[in-house]
């Protein structure tokens, strides 16, 4: 069973992730990055599917060079392999431009399985393994909160509004991970030592035959025109809580005629 | 037509969903509204639809788009996006929604903007404005490269308006053949919820993770129930399997909007305000007077919940008569 895992290295969540108003990206240079907390999940079931079905977990990641120490995570967590496509032609890359790159790298590889995270934690877009799917013309099998493998079919329970529903296709799918699939494993020293002599594999678009107009800020149909702040909330009253806080509430319920 | 707005009709537990129906109150006052309406669907959902500003219905209610999975819809809607070129199509940010305008983007290659709040249409084209980043941001974005502008729009975005349209229905045929039956929906298991539901409450109570256990909620369960409210949570509670997922508001849980919103313990992060800042009156109670959430709060108490929270009950029910 060959998966391949698509995951995102993002600005560690204890960063503020602001956007440049000069480039209307987010500004990712210079941060400190983490393996998305989503992307480590999506990880940890190729891991778990691999355990008890045999075969190999590739991860792929489109980012900068500070992509690496999270895909050094992931390889320590207990990954095979890696690809990172790092090129600056992808960046400013909208999510079907982001989508083709990872489709290209993934056609790269054998696969029988790929696994994304529902949404990355910073862009959230959540659209980018259904364009993959299409773009490598197999089934997208989404919102997966737990995952079982027979043979070559996959059976999900997919989370719906009011509870889940049982899902089940052949292989290949792009199957998608909600947040609480599992809880991932924290990488051992053994795995961090072996991941340092793992392959992590660098493409550019164009090996990957990309046109410079297909990716990028070039490529990309959604522009940003303008990047601004919410309008702020008036904050109202506060008070500390000296034995008559919920009267309080209470009474402010009160002149709003609630109770 | 260039202010041809379409609408996909979202059916779920065998209704019309409300972001349907806010979608297409707004579909109708920016341009022309019409709808998609696939798989069965209730008798009235038709008028339903008509009745919030859908000029024309374009509906097939073969149970193919029920029992499975996305690519029939897809085959069926890019048929139709191509045969009439509407300019802007909207779907919910939903399970469904985001699967098929995932498919569809790639397929018409014409990408798609999400979590979109609002949007005009602008010279042709569609200017959305997107709360970004856990709503810290309101940015504003647009497509280009032509063809229908595929947008997902966050529920509670508009308000749902009756704007009565007369019936008008063309039946489409369904999307047929074994490719498209690939991902099969076996069975749907629907866990039991009890007492108001969040969507449309107007009271809510919400507990983070300073609740401290699955058994502290019911507490915020009685202060709901004497205020004829329901109960929601954020993601730290729910990951800590206090309560079900179907409580999480916020960003990758449920947008609420109601009259009365009480933060219990909640810090107040960007994920979780972007699913409840505009809800009418925010009162907040944290022990930490730092705490984010009282900047977006009416009315703040800094102290312990399982004081404050309690005292609250006993007065509310004191005032009540009870
Ligand atoms: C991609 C992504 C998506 C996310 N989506 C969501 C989402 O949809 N919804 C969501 O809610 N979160 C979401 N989060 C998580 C979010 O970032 C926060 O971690 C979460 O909202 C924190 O929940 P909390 O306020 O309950 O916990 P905390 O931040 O831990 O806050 C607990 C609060 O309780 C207070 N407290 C503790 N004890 C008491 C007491 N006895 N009395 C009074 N106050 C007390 C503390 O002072 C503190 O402020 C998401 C995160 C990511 C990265
Ligand atoms: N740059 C990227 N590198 C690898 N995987 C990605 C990238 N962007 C998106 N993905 C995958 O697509 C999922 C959804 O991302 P998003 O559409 O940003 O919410 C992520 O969880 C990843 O699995």
């Amino acid at each position: 069973m060959n998966i391949v895992v698509c995951g995102k290295v993002i600005p560690a969540s204890s960063v503020t992730i602001e956007i440049d108003p000069a480039t209307k990206r987010m500004a990712r240079k210079g941060v400190t990055h983490e393996l998305d907390p989503a992307a480590a999940s999506a990880v940890e079931e190729g891991l778990r599917l691999t355990e008890k079905h045999g075969g190999t977990v590739t991860l792929v990641t489109m980012g900068i060079s500070d992509a690496t120490i999270g895909i050094r995570n992931a390889l320590a967590m207990g990954a095979t392999s890696a690809v990172h496509v790092l090129d600056d032609a992808v960046a400013g890359s909208d999510t079907l431009g982001t989508a083709k790159v990872l489709a290209a790298a993934i056609k790269k590889l054998p696969f029988d399985l790929v696994i994304c995270a529902t949404e990355s934690s910073d862009s959230y877009s959540g659209i980018v393994p259904g364009q993959v799917a299409h773009l490598l013309g197999i089934p997208p099998v989404t919102f997966a909160r737990e995952i079982t493998l027979d043979g070559n079919r996959i059976t999900i329970k997919r989370q719906s509004e009011g509870g889940y529903d049982v899902v089940e296709a052949a292989l290949p799918v792009v199957v998608t991970t909600t947040s609480g699939i599992n809880e991932p494993r924290y990488p051992q020293l053994k795995g961090i030592m072996a991941a340092k002599k793992k392959e992590i594999k660098i493409y550019t678009a164009a090996e990957l035959g990309l046109s410079a107009d297909q990716v990028g800020e070039a490529g990309a149909k959604e522009k940003v025109l303008t990047v601004g702040r919410p309008p702020k909330r008036q904050a109202g009253k506060v008070v500390v809580d000296e034995g008559e806080g919920g009267k309080q509430i209470a009474d402010f319920l009160a002149e709003l005629k609630i109770i | 037509m260039a202010d041809l707005i379409w609408v996909y009709a979202e059916v779920v537990d065998e209704k019309i969903t409300p972001t349907t129906l806010e979608m297409l109150s707004k579909a109708s006052e920016a341009g022309t509204a019409e709808a998609v309406l696939l798989g069965p669907a209730p008798d009235d959902a038709a008028a339903t639809l008509a009745n919030h500003g859908a000029a024309k219905i374009y509906r097939s209610a073969d149970p193919i788009y029920r029992d499975y999975l996305t690519l029939p819809a897809v085959e069926t809607i890019a048929g139709l996006i191509q045969k009439h070129n509407p300019a802007v199509m909207l779907f919910a940010s939903s399970y469904g929604g985001r699967d098929l305008v995932a498919a569809l983007s790639a397929r018409l290659d014409c990408g798609a903007i999400t979590d979109v709040g609002d949007f005009v249409l602008k010279d042709g084209s569609v200017e959305a404005t997107i709360p970004a980043l856990g709503a810290s941001y309101q940015n504003t974005s647009t497509l280009i490269g032509g063809g229908t502008r595929l947008l997902l729009v966050r529920p509670k975005s508009f308000e749902p308006k009756a704007n009565e349209k007369p019936l008008s229905v063309e039946e489409v045929p369904a999307a047929a053949g074994e490719a498209l039956r690939k991902v099969h929906v076996k069975e749907r298991v629907t866990v039991k919820r009890e007492g108001p539901q969040l969507e449309g409450a107007k009271t809510i109570v919400s507990g983070g993770r300073g609740l401290k256990g699955e058994e502290n909620f019911a507490m915020l369960k009685e202060l709901a129930d004497l205020l004829g409210g329901a109960v929601g949570a954020t993601r730290a509670a729910v990951d800590a399997g206090w309560v079900p997922y179907a409580m999480q508001i916020g960003q990758t849980g449920k947008t609420v909007k109601p009259d009365i919103y009480i933060a219990c313990a909640i810090s107040g992060a960007v994920q979780h305000l972007s699913g409840m800042k505009t809800s009418k009156t925010i009162i907040s109670i944290n022990k930490d007077a730092e705490a984010p959430m009282f900047q977006f709060s009416d009315f703040g108490v800094v102290g312990d919940v399982f004081k404050v929270v309690p005292q609250l009950i006993e007065e509310i029910k004191k005032r009540k008569g009870k």
